[in-house]
Parts: C-alpha cells; sequence; structure tokens
C-alpha cells in the first residue's frame, strides 16, 4: 500500500506568523524515488515549506501526507523516513563528530559502530576529525558533519535547505556527487538552492516559490529560465 | 527499540554532555553554595533557629539552584537546534522526556549530596535517622522538581525571556513536594515523635507519580512548534 503512495503529498498547506503567511496554498505530489528543485528569493518561504514537509513544523491549514501517513495522527510514524538539512545542523557542539555519530546511532536503534562512523567521516571528507569538538569545526565542516549524520540515518525521503551554503568548492562537488547517490538509491529528495545551474540538471522537478505561493512548476531544467523570467520580469 | 532503551541512550547523551559542560557543573555547585552561606548571614545567630530551619535552607538552595541547571541542560538542545534533528530520529517523545529528566534528577541528587554536609556544618544540624531514611527524602525530593521542571525548561527553552518564565511556571507547581521535602528533612534532622516520616515519603512518591507520568505524557506537545 505504502510503496504506491507518494513520498510527499501536500494539500493547500499553509503556515502563518503572526498575521503573515509564510507559505500558502501548496499542493504538490512528489511520487519515490523523484527529486524536486525548490527555488525562490530569500523569504519566499522555501525554509519553512521544507519545515513542513520534514513535519516539525504544523501547518495552520491545509494537509501532509508521508508515504501515505498522516503526521497529525501519527507524527512518529510519519517522520521515520525523513532526514532534513537545514542552516542550523543540530548538532552537539561540545561533542566530538564521532559522539555526535554515536548519540544518533543510538537513537536510531544502530550498535555504536565507531569503524563505522570513521568511515561516514572519511566520506564527507572529515577523516582524522572525528576527536575534535563539533564546537572547533567550521560552518562548513559542521555541514560535513550534518550529512555524515542523514548518511547514518539512511532515510527515504531527504530534504536539503542550502546543502552547498558555507561549503568551498570541494564541497560543491562533494554535495553534487551525494545526491547523485542518492537519486541512484532511490530516495526521494527536496532540495533549496540559489544555485540552480548547478542543481538544475540533476533533478527531475522544480518549484518556484514567491511570496510564500507557487509561482512556477516544471521540468527542474527548464527552472532557471523561469527562475529569471519570474523575479526580473 | 523499546522506550527504555530509547530513554537509557537520551540519559547516556545528556550525561556526556554534562560531563563536557565542566562550566555548568561548577557554576551550579558555585550558585548553590553561595545561596546556603547567603541564607546562613541572613538568619539571626540563634543555633536553635538555624537548626529548626536548616533543612527549609538545603532545599530552597537546591530550588533556586536547579533553575539553572535546568535551563541549562536545555541550552545544548536548541543552541543548534539538536531538538530538531532528535525529533526527526524515530525516538518516542516520552523517552526524550524521560531520559531528560533522569538525568536532571541525578545531578541535583549529587548536588543535594554536596550541599548536605555544607549545610549541616554552617546551620548546626545534625542527621538524626537513618541515612538510607535522609536519601529517599533527598532522592524522592529532586525527583519532583526534575520532573516539571523538565517540562517546563523544554517549554520555555526557545521563548524568549526564559530566565523569568520558568521559575513563574515551576515554583507553583512544586510547592507540595517542597513542603513534604522540607518537613521530611527536617525531620531527619530531629526527632520524630509523632512519626510522620513515612507518611510524608508516601505523599512525595505519590506526587513523582503524578508529575513523572503526566509530564512523560505533556512532553511531546510540548516541543512540538
Amino acid at each position: 500500500m505504502a510503496a504506491t503512495c507518494p513520498a510527499l503529498e501536500a494539500t493547500n498547506l499553509a503556515r502563518g506568523y503572526g498575521d503573515r503567511w509564510a507559505v500558502s496554498g501548496i499542493n504538490l505530489r512528489l511520487a519515490t524515488g523523484r527529486s524536486l528543485l525548490l527555488a525562490g528569493p530569500n523569504g519566499s518561504g522555501k525554509t519553512t515549506l521544507l519545515r513542513l514537509l520534514a513535519t516539525t513544523l504544523q501547518p495552520n491549514e491545509g494537509r501532509l501526507q508521508v508515504l501515505g501517513k498522516n503526521p497529525t495522527d501519527d507524527a512518529m510514524a510519519a517522520r521515520r523516513p525523513i532526514a532534513l538539512l537545514t542552516h542550523r545542523t543540530q548538532l552537539y557542539n561540545e561533542l566530538t563528530a564521532l559522539e555526535n555519530l554515536e548519540v544518533s546511532a543510538r537513537l536510531l536503534g544502530l550498535k555504536p559502530d565507531k569503524q563505522r562512523s570513521t568511515a561516514l567521516l572519511e566520506r564527507v571528507g572529515l577523516s582524522g576529525r572525528g576527536q575534535h569538538r563539533a564546537r572547533t569545526f567550521s560552518a562548513g565542516m559542521r555541514k560535513r558533519l550534518a550529512f555524515a549524520r542523514i548518511l547514518l540515518q539512511d532515510p527515504q525521503i531527504v530534504l536539503l535547505d542550502e546543502p552547498y551554503g558555507q561549503l568551498d568548492p570541494s564541497g560543491f562537488g562533494f554535495v553534487d556527487k551525494l545526491v547523485e547517490e542518492l537519486r541512484r538509491q532511490g530516495k526521494t529528495l527536496v532540495l533549496s538552492t540559489h544555485l540552480l545551474d548547478r542543481a538544475a540538471p540533476t533533478l527531475d522537478s522544480g518549484l518556484i516559490l514567491k511570496g510564500g505561493r507557487m509561482a512556477w512548476v516544471g521540468p527542474a531544467r527548464d527552472l532557471p529560465a523561469a527562475y529569471a523570467h519570474e523575479t526580473h520580469p | 527499540m523499546s522506550l527504555l532503551a530509547q530513554s537509557r541512550a537520551v540519559f547516556l547523551k545528556d550525561l556526556l554532555l554534562a560531563a563536557r559542560g565542566g562550566s555548568r557543573l561548577s557554576g551550579v555547585l558555585f550558585f548553590a553554595t553561595m545561596t546556603l552561606l547567603l541564607f546562613s548571614f541572613a538568619t539571626e545567630p540563634d543555633p536553635e533557629s538555624m537548626r529548626r530551619h536548616a533543612a527549609g535552607y538545603l532545599w530552597l538552595a537546591l530550588l533556586l539552584s536547579s533553575l539553572l541547571s535546568l535551563g541549562e541542560s536545555f541550552r545544548a538542545e536548541v543552541e543548534d537546534e539538536a531538538l530538531e534533528g532528535l525529533r526527526l530520529l524515530p525516538v518516542d517523545p516520552r523517552a526524550l522526556f524521560y531520559g531528560k529528566a533522569l538525568s536532571n534528577t541525578l545531578f541535583l541528587v549529587g548536588l543535594s549530596l554536596v550541599l548536605l554536609p555544607l549545610s549541616l556544618g554552617l546551620f548546626g544540624a545534625e542527621v538524626k535517622s537513618s541515612p538510607g531514611l535522609l536519601l529517599a527524602f533527598l532522592l524522592l525530593g529532586t525527583a519532583g522538581l526534575a520532573a516539571p521542571g523538565s517540562l517546563y525548561a523544554a517549554m520555555t527553552s526557545r521563548a524568549r525571556g526564559q530566565d523569568l518564565l520558568l521559575p513563574l511556571l515551576l515554583f507553583p507547581l512544586v510547592v507540595p513536594v517542597l513542603i513534604a521535602s522540607v518537613k521530611g528533612t527536617g525531620l531527619c534532622f530531629s526527632a520524630d515523635p509523632m512519626d510522620q516520616r513515612g507518611a510524608l515519603l508516601q505523599v512525595l512518591t505519590v506526587f513523582d507519580l503524578i508529575y513523572w507520568s503526566v509530564c512523560g505524557l505533556l512532553f511531546g506537545k510540548v516541543i512540538e512548534e
């Protein structure tokens, strides 16, 4: 049953802060294994939408289904397949990189495995940094550690908010490779970025938000041109 | 993964964070010691009066210090939005609560064991009951502070004016626990002619059961946006 359900289905989703709608009238349906490029000017509601899709933010209006499950019925079950990377890395600053991964592993019900964690750190370009506290990391390194945690989680749905932010050029290549890998593995992916030319060729569909509303929907490869038109008509 | 195993994982994580945050331990300990000292300066120098009020000063120092330690215990969760990360892991919110409340209880029990000899010395009191009975009052009393304290610390952790909100919410709720703890500990420092200690332990146990079960159920609602 769940296999035939879309990974994410939002119906008239809306969320406001005070008397202002951050996003409203969001209708989207993303099939399992498909990917969505999310674009929009600063303040257009991209982060709010990603948090709504991650179910960590409750909508004021509308309905969301994650693999056929309604988060309002069972938030834990709906969240289980989701990983979210935000501007904030959700790490414990006083713990080392390895300890951050071990804490997540324990909470995921996995046995702590130093070898697995070390391999993950190597994969995200943090070899030899396992014993260093997250507080001592640069913003880019912290983001890499957050990626390692997502890989450990091995989710079905991956939501990435500005994954290229704070990374150096080698980090850009790392994110490109990771996105390709996740797509090959059949993960459902929603990626928000301003680097449209970089992300558009690898993703399936695109959505432009403007003032919290859906301004354009289409194939991801057409998004850069549409974005130029939407933002500088 | 069972609720118990998840709670244990959260508890171990909090212990690790507490061990790393040495300044939290020393800061709260210093504050608690200073509070006890100030109480001793503010009291009239009557040995009998000081002895009679020793348990009250001990528990007030613990209550005031708990505000600092409870607030600190959630700082790491909101600093880089780690709590949002926890919510996205398949962890039962009750496990988040029980792990956190247990680590806060352990911290407060440890603090009470440091403050106990200090308050005995400062106020000239002595333990006249069995040490086990006194330990039971300290354990049940701190558990009664830690459970609603953890819930309210979570509730106020992302609010403006957290330092003001936490005592405003917590103090009225813990009045019964505080009264029973002060009275019970006081009876451990003196004779117990009316044999009230057992009844006070029962009162504390009942309040602890209520706080730990209700707060555990409410925690999920509190940490949701």
